[in-house]
């Protein structure tokens, strides 16, 4: 470690206490990736931060000494977002778990970054109240991973994204300054500098306090799940529900592929012999979601389904989505390794999409597993190899970018829920021209301009801001080191 | 203005010299450009970036006077011609949209096949274009959120001229940063808003109005509080208090299959007679005050206040001039009395102050902007300020119209 860096390590450690500055090879390891683990890289130095102050500090440490920073929050992320930095500090919030307020009176609870996200439902519920983003981790993803992700879930369909369901931030900003974005109420004068930091992949700064909505629980869930012989069936089915004007709160989808691995890893006990089963949830009040449940079955029936499962509780809805929530991690049951995509497509183009993966897989001989939201066409291709068999993982890859290129030429996007991060800033450009890129990045040195917050994630090339503060002299190494340009 | 620069604009676009219809809070423009593509809009704004011009831009311009007057313009650059919806992906519930048709008639296109977008019209004849750059939402806003919620993918022709984009043509996608939800409500300020896209819903198969008047504040407060605890579903919570101590009117609007929504009007019915102590009632169509604004919709003078959904009681109690708004999500528009803006704006500050929220001057006459602080504090200003100076670095962008003279 560099000088520089056992100097901020001493400041911090004066600052946070010794217990919270973490500084030993060993146990730097333990954060060297995020939920994508394939990429590693053990951060310089860890901080584990009790206080917005202290989160501040640290930042402001940072900012002066130009040290690049990372905040990480479970570290459940699936892009690599809080991959830390050699050379870096390693902000962790999971210390940060404490439900400040929950007013159901206001419709909202004030909570720190690290509370996870399922406990905020918790402490709404016993009212009637939940927090709608539902992402598969949330039983251990944090909330303010959940805004630098801008993170959705099953029931974003019908409820929408991280982004609605938050009222203000507290953050950090990369010079050091604790400022909210956003508060209590809605539409705070000026720019919707709140709606531009959520999903931006913790490179504007360190969200501390998060002001979430609560909703009133839906007076009725209903839930059922429907085997069809393969996807086509299924596909139909979703776009008879949607053409009826239905929007039900979850439409998932699963194959043969996934409905092996699921049964596999947590024995679901989905119909035997399904080339794909849907789960179709519908909430809001009885009389209508009785209504609209029949004609959603009926719907299932026409498309070819040949047995339809209706939950009859709470628990046995639990058991039906237990295969769904369980199916990335399960997938480690019939593959040594495996590529999770997260591309977005139109969702009338899903039938021919599937085709072309399934031709994909065929003609490499990788497998895929597909797993998705059907009712918003976010797939989750699970691309299946074994990186001891040479030249697999490399094959695999290649699947794996041609699956996303099938996405954008459908009009689609590459990621739908698990961010840009490291993995898929390769593929920005895919989507977007240069002069997109560097409108975003505007954005980001209004923000950042000395580029520490996060550095190397999001953008395929870094933009150079006008004015760089704080002491460098002559030419930025990334731009010295060839890898960015000042525009 | 140079020859030569109508000239320049003129190879681009349609170039009229500005007339007093095209006054800019009584600022008469040297000339306006009606571009018809995106491209020519870009051409457009290259040329006056090059010139040093003071652009506004402008959709069907019923929303011109919302924010504070801009400190100066050369050029107005009208959208109203790129007025085609690009494409309507109806089986993906998302439409691609120019920024200069109508939000009424692109609801009339979209209504064949069974959708909206789920967004009030707020003016009318108001552009797609006007209602992002303003931010402007209805009672609808309660269940579907505001335009910032609805929008997914924008196209904006940058100070300099670069056609740019951010989001896409689908509903799910954090690829980005989502400049959508900057440009909305920037009134100009940052870039000329070019297309738009959308995602829609579902026209309701049965829609009602459950209306219910009390003349005490705390009873009106209770009873929107009882609908929004409740599990109806409303789609719409809004209050009308014309007169300050005079009656509130409590709406809900609720939406549904014909079979399911007899029995949630009646369970709303009960909610609202209950806690407003009146008998309320139910209609297949709204009130005539249903939507709009509750002052002149471009001389105002008419604020916005904003305040925490708990507080509306104290809300409806306190606040001066006419309150009509969306209640169930804390956002409420203010007609105010021409001669008493400043000391109503003062109050207005006080009591959102109290309350979490913000009251910010939506529309007025020039006169009244100058002698007013239109927007009143502003969190977070310096970033904004940092933004501005990134985006358009000369200020060439609706100067002055913006917080903290942006």
């Amino acid at each position: 470690m560099s000088a520089d860096l056992d100097i901020l390590a001493a400041e911090f450690a004066a600052q946070l206490g010794e217990d919270s500055v973490i500084t030993d090879r060993q146990r730097l390891r333990t954060y060297e990736c995020d939920g994508l683990a394939h990429h590693r890289v053990v951060p310089a130095i860890v901080v584990l931060p009790q206080t917005a102050e202290q989160v501040a500090d640290v930042v402001r440490g940072c900012a002066a000494a130009q040290v690049p920073f990372v905040a990480r929050g479970s570290g459940t992320g699936l892009s690599g977002g809080a991959l830390p930095h050699a050379e870096g500090v390693l902000i962790v919030t999971s210390r940060m778990r404490r439900i400040l307020e929950v007013d159901t009176a206001n419709e909202r609870a004030v909570v720190e970054p690290g509370v996870i996200n399922l406990d905020v439902t918790k402490a709404a519920s016993p009212e009637g109240w939940y927090f709608a983003p539902d992402p598969s981790s949330q039983q251990v993803c944090s909330v303010g991973g959940n805004v630098a992700e801008n993170s959705g879930g099953a029931h974003c369909l019908k409820y929408g994204f991280t982004i609605n369901h938050v009222l203000g931030v507290e953050v950090v900003t990369p010079d050091g300054e604790l400022v909210w974005l956003g508060g209590t109420t809605r539409d705070t004068p000026g720019y919707d500098l709140l709606g531009a930091f959520i999903g931006s992949e913790g490179t504007l700064g360190i969200t501390t306090k998060i002001v979430v909505r609560l909703l009133r629980a839906p007076e009725s869930v209903r839930c059922l799940l429907a085997a069809f012989p393969g996807v086509d069936e299924a596909g139909a089915a979703v776009s008879s529900i949607i053409a009826d004007g239905v929007t039900p709160a979850a439409i998932e989808m699963m194959d043969a592929l996934a409905i092996e691995a699921a049964e596999a890893a947590v024995a679901c006990g989905y119909p035997e012999g399904a080339g794909a089963v849907l789960i179709v949830e519908l909430d809001g009040p009885a009389a209508e979601v009785e209504h609209t449940f029949a004609a959603v079955e009926q719907r299932c029936t026409e498309a070819g389904a040949f047995e339809i499962r209706i939950a009859r509780d709470d628990a046995e809805r639990a058991l039906f989505w237990k295969g769904r929530k369980s199916a990335f991690a399960a997938v480690g049951r019939i593959s040594p390794d495996y590529i999770v995509q997260d591309g977005v497509i139109p969702r009338t183009a899903l039938p021919e999409v599937l085709r072309q993966i399934a031709d994909l897989s065929g003609g490499t001989g990788i497998r895929v597993a597909n797993v998705f939201h059907a009712g918003d066409g976010n797939l989750h291709p699970l691309v299946l190899f074994d990186d001891a068999k040479p030249g697999e993982a490399e094959t695999a890859e290649e699947v794996s970018g041609a699956i996303l290129d099938l996405c954008i030429s459908h009009g689609g996007s590459i990621t739908g829920e698990h961010g840009v991060g490291v993995d898929k800033s390769k593929h920005m450009s895919r989507m977007f021209t240069d002069d997109d890129l560097d409108t975003m990045q505007r954005l980001r040195c209004a923000f950042d301009p000395a580029g520490i917050c996060n550095p190397g994630k999001v953008f395929p090339t870094p933009r150079l801001c006008g004015e760089v503060p704080g002491k460098h002299k002559g030419p930025h190494p990334l731009q010295a080191a060839g890898l960015a340009e000042q525009f | 203005m140079p020859a030569d620069t109508i000239d320049e604009l003129g190879a681009a676009s349609e170039v009229h010299r500005g007339t007093a219809a095209d006054a800019v809070d009584g600022m008469v423009p040297a000339l306006v450009a009606y571009p018809r593509s995106t491209a020519a809009v870009s051409t457009v704004l290259r040329a006056a970036h090059g010139r040093g011009l003071r652009v506004v831009p402008r959709g069907a311009g019923t929303r011109l006077s919302w924010g504070d007057a801009p400190s100066a313009v050369d050029l107005v650059v009208d959208v109203s011609r790129l007025d085609s919806v690009v494409s309507h992906a109806a089986g993906d519930l998302v439409v691609t949209v120019a920024a200069g048709v109508a939000l009424a008639t692109l609801q009339e296109a979209l209504a064949p096949h069974g959708q909206r977008l789920a967004l009030d019209p707020v003016v009318t004849g108001g552009t797609i274009g006007g209602a992002i750059a303003t931010a402007s939402a209805g009672p609808l806003r309660y269940r579907y959120g505001s335009v910032r919620d609805l929008l997914i993918g924008i196209t904006v022709v940058r100070a300099d001229g670069i056609v740019t984009h951010a989001g896409g043509t689908v509903v799910k996608n954090v690829a980005g940063y989502d400049l959508g939800k900057l440009y909305t409500g920037s009134l100009g300020t940052l870039g000329v808003i070019t297309e738009a896209v959308f995602r829609l819903h579902p026209l309701p198969e049965a829609a009602r109005w459950v209306t219910v008047a009390t003349p005490d504040s705390q009873r009106a407060a209770a009873a929107v509080a009882a609908v929004r605890s409740s599990q109806n579903d409303a789609v719409a919570l809004e209050v009308d208090r014309p007169v300050p101590g005079e009656p509130v009117t409590i709406g809900v609007a609720l939406e549904g299959i014909a079979a399911g929504i007899g029995a949630r009007c009646d369970e709303v019915c009960r909610l609202l007679g209950d806690t407003a102590g009146a008998r309320a009632s139910v209609a297949d169509s709204p009130p005539d005050w249903w939507g709009l604004l509750p002052h002149d919709t471009a001389t105002g003078p008419g604020a916005t206040l904003t305040h925490e959904p708990a507080a509306l009681g104290d809300v409806l109690a306190q606040a001066p001039g006419a309150v009509r708004g969306s209640a169930g999500a804390g956002v409420l528009a203010v007609g105010l009395h021409a001669t008493r803006v400043g000391e109503d704006l003062d109050a207005l500050r006080v009591l959102a102050g109290r309350h979490g929220g913000s009251a910010v001057l939506r529309c007025a006459s020039p006169d009244v902007k100058q002698r007013c602080d239109v927007w009143g504090p502003v969190p977070a200003l310096p970033l904004m300020q940092r933004v501005k100076n990134e985006f358009d670095p000369e200020h060439r962008l609706a100067p002055g119209r913006f917080v903290g003279g942006i």
